[in-house]
């Protein structure tokens, strides 16, 4: 049935984020790659163009640039002893389809996780021995240091134009950057963003306190930048239509504004959009990928064969490729063994909102990525001897864009409709902000992705099924550094302020972050994990898994800056040593 | 020069954003759009009736301005029910369907088309037993009693569970409420002059740093800048004019 297609070197599953990077590069390094995209072609102009770039309802509410639940979802229970229902409608998490994947409507934080991130499991281990390590937890190490990413991390930053300023250049701490930062080469491409009024009160907070505050670096590019693939990244004018949106100046670092412009113009690289892969082919020992099958928007199905498949499809595709595929020993959580769709995990965010009588915000003036951070209370960077959990995340003031919609806070107690209410949002809306947490959580034996047992997609395959709730770690940290975030809110003096940790059961209906992780870990050990500290599959060694589906756990970052390092390392090592020598690199 | 009455402001165009507009902001302030044009295309008579007075529960006319129902809130939520919102058209639709847990969100079988004519049927016939009149023909604060009833689950609807509806109608009215006035609510940006955001955004460099200076813009909309009533700059962002107080 399937129409079989002439071979090529490469092929690229998903071009998004990941895949436009490695599409790009190996396309310029003599390989012929065929990128498969399920999603439509999409660029600045037109689909981002004013004025309907600034369309609340259409971008935010009706998810316009976000996956198309109707052809392809995911069930969801919080543990095994449910039975897990589909996500029928967008809610926790919003993943992208389209060219530029989710990379087109990101928010544009871009962190660097913390050296600790990397060895979670060893270092906490031997700062506060086994009794403190938590129950069923699965966390591990990555197999792969901060330190071996940090020319990664270096080189995605660059890539991007990420504004920020360093705090550690080589182990010297620099004033006014994060001095918990793991040390970088050098300073970030671009300046900082300039400093919101939220910010500026934030700071000065922070500082009497005796914390060290920073920018947030961010992908919303300060000035116009140029980058090593020849892309110009357009200067951030802080319309505040960043997160969910596209960007009509082209300002907000995406492979439609960084990457596209080049890979376009690779005569090697061929894309291929409404080309939905359902399958990877494997020989008949299980050792090889020979081909992919994927289905065109005519219901045409076309295997194409390939030396090397990518998988760069968001983690919820990965995984479940690789459990479509036979890649790799799924995940079996009664007997604690398999691998692919273990260490599933997400984010712990939490927050507090100051209100004000006398001061406005205008916090619609705004960028995805603005903010003043503090790190204190991430990664292992405060004592948690006493605390009875491990993990943190950071604190930012953030001025995010304002629409009325969605972001119209109110003091607790307000009633949610009614004249009350009316006048509490006519009041707040300019006169509150937030500070944010973004919360690590770890992984546990419970939490996983598998295929599930009764629902299908459009073309009848299962769904992947997620069996996820956070644990008492993560509830304990989220209260405990909550807290923290709260004194610094009553020192910048709001008339009232919301304090709201996150302790109750996961729920996929309000929206928490697009920061799924692992499902298809890394790791040094092929007994606890599905890929190699190259991303390269363990069973079928001509697969890479690139994303944060090879996250073992999940850190107090966004996770984005750390997806483009490996990228970076995994293609450093597929260029250098596996074109060379195709086989294990690990 | 246009006097604003009361709030005794007038027009000026931000100096740094360059030249003023009078025609352009005169014609745009002008346009508390009128209902001309709200042709029902799903909503029956009855249903009008029912959102025109739940909306106006919802958010009210009061002292600080019209509510939902004089936003065009029940039009909106006409035409999102026509679109592929109503239909569920980017959503998962297969079955089987259960109830699942409160964590597991939307799983009802119905469209919202479907949610809505069933349950404001059946909140209509609940109000006539209760009370002998259908939801509209009741007092204001009977009304605020049968919305209560239904956010807390408390008035039995038989369709979808009644919180259901009711966060669902809630969720609409704020959708309709500070949508873009392209959608047919948030007539004459009500919505938006209440909280003061001035909707499709200007560029903000030079002004992100000033700190706590109100920004009283007169709000753009998308129908606007498409029927020529903004000035735009070069990559089309509307060149805001703005509210300043004389005093
Ligand atoms: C609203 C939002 C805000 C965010 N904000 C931030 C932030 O501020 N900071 C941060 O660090 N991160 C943020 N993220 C996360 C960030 O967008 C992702 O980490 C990043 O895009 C992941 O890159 P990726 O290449 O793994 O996947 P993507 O960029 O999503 O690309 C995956 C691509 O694969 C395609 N695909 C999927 N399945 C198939 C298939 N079977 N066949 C063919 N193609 C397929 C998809 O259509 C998509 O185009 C945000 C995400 C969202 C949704």
């Amino acid at each position: 049935m399937a129409t079989k297609l002439k071979p090529v070197d490469a092929v690229v599953v998903g071009v998004g984020l990941s895949g436009s990077i490695l599409a790009k590069e190996l396309a310029e390094a003599g390989l012929h790659v065929v990128g498969l995209e399920r999603g439509r072609w999409r660029d600045t102009d037109p689909d981002f163009a004013m004025p309907h770039a600034h369309d609340e309802l259409r971008y935010v509410k009706r998810h316009e640039l976000m996956q198309d639940l109707s052809r392809e979802t995911i069930t969801f229970r919080n543990n095994t002893n449910e039975t897990a229902l589909p996500m029928r409608s967008l809610g926790s998490f919003r993943p992208g389809e389209g060219v530029g994947g989710a990379a087109v409507h990101w928010g544009g934080l871009t962190w660097r996780f913390l050296p600790w991130d990397f060895e979670t499991r060893s270092r906490t281990l031997a700062r506060y021995g086994s009794d403190h390590w938590p129950a069923e937890c699965t966390s591990q190490d990555w197999g792969v240091t901060y330190d071996e990413l940090e020319p990664h991390f270096d080189r995605f930053e660059y890539l991007y134009g990420v504004s920020g300023k360093a705090g550690n250049i080589k182990g010297k701490i620099i004033p006014g950057g994060n001095p918990y930062e793991g040390p970088r080469a050098r300073e970030y491409p671009n300046p900082a963003l300039k400093t919101a009024y939220a910010g500026a009160l934030f700071k000065e907070a922070a500082e009497k306190l005796g914390y060290k505050p920073f920018p947030t670096p961010s992908a919303a590019n300060s000035q116009p930048y140029t980058n090593e693939y020849g892309a110009t990244i357009n200067g951030c004018v802080y319309c505040g239509y960043c997160q969910f949106f596209g960007c009509e100046m082209g300002a907000k670092a995406s492979p439609q504004t960084a990457v596209l412009p080049n890979l376009m113009k690779q005569s090697r690289f061929e894309l291929r959009t409404r080309a939905n892969v359902v399958k990877v082919n494997l020989d008949s020992a299980k050792k090889r990928a020979v081909s992919v099958t994927y289905i065109d928007s005519r219901g045409r199905e076309f295997e194409q064969p390939a030396d090397l498949v990518l998988l760069t499809s968001y983690v919820f595709n990965n995984v479940r490729l690789m459990l479509l595929s036979g890649i790799g020993k799924p995940y079996d959580p009664a007997a604690n063994s398999g691998v692919v769709g273990r260490n599933y995990a997400y984010q712990t965010p939490s927050g507090v909102t100051l209100f004000f009588e006398d001061k406005v915000f205008n916090q619609f003036m705004a960028a995805g990525g603005l903010g003043m951070t503090i790190d204190e209370f991430n990664g292992d960077n405060f004592d948690h001897a006493w605390l009875g959990f491990i993990g943190g995340g950071f604190f930012q003031a953030a001025t995010s864009g304002s629409r009325p919609i969605e972001v119209r806070p109110v003091p607790r107690g307000t009633p949610r409709w009614g004249a009350e209410w009316k006048h509490a949002v006519a009041k707040y809306f300019n006169r509150s902000f937030p500070i944010t947490i973004q919360g690590a959580c770890q992984s546990y034996r419970t939490n996983y992705l598998d295929l599930d047992p009764a629902y299908r997609d459009a073309y009848g395959l299962p769904l992947l099924r997620m069996t996820f709730d956070r644990h008492e770690n993560e509830h304990k940290m989220s209260v405990w550094i909550t807290n923290k975030a709260a004194e610094i809110g009553k020192a910048i003096g709001p008339s009232k302020m919301t304090v709201s940790p996150r302790t109750e059961k996961y729920t996929i209906v309000p929206y928490q972050s697009t920061h799924n992780t692992g499902g298809a870990a890394m790791g040094a050990e092929p007994a606890t994990s599905a890929v190699n500290k190259y991303l390269q599959s363990w069973d079928v060694p001509n697969v890479f898994v690139v994303g944060a589906s090879a996250f073992p756990q999940n850190g107090g970052y966004n996770p984005t800056g750390t997806v483009g390092a490996l990228t970076f390392h995994a293609l450093q090592a597929i260029k250098t040593r596996y074109v060379k020598r195709p086989g294990p690199l690990a | 020069m246009d006097e604003e009455g009361s709030r005794r402001r007038f027009l000026k165009s931000v100096g740094a954003l360059s030249a003023a507009l009078p025609a352009a902001a005169a014609a745009q302030h002008a346009g508390h759009a009128s209902a001309k044009s709200e042709k029902y295309m799903f909503l029956a008579p009855a249903e009008v009736t029912f959102l025109d007075a739940a909306v106006a529960r919802l958010i009210p006319a009061d002292e600080l301005g019209p509510g939902a129902k004089e936003a065009g809130v029940t039009y909106f939520i006409d035409q999102q029910l026509f679109g592929g919102y109503g239909v569920m058209a980017k959503m998962y639709r297969q079955g089987p369907h259960a109830e699942g847990t409160p964590q597991q969100g939307y799983q009802s079988p119905l469209t919202p088309q479907e949610v809505y004519r069933a349950a404001i049927a059946e909140i209509n016939a609940g109000c006539a037993k209760q009370y002998g009149k259908s939801y509209d023909q009741l007092a204001a604060a009977q009304q605020d009693e049968v919305l209560r009833a239904l956010e807390e689950g408390k008035f039995p609807l038989e369709a979808v569970p009644a919180r259901f509806f009711f966060n669902m109608l809630l969720e609409n009215t704020i959708e309709g409420f500070f949508s873009d006035p392209i959608y047919g609510g948030n007539r004459g940006k009500i919505g938006w002059k209440l909280v003061g955001f001035p909707g499709v955004a200007a560029v903000y460099t030079h002004l992100v740093e000033k700190h706590g200076v109100p920004y009283d813009a007169l709000p753009v909309s998308i129908a606007d800048i498409l029927e020529g009533k903004a000035a735009l700059d070069e990559h089309g962002h509307p060149k805001h004019v703005l509210l300043v107080r004389k005093d």
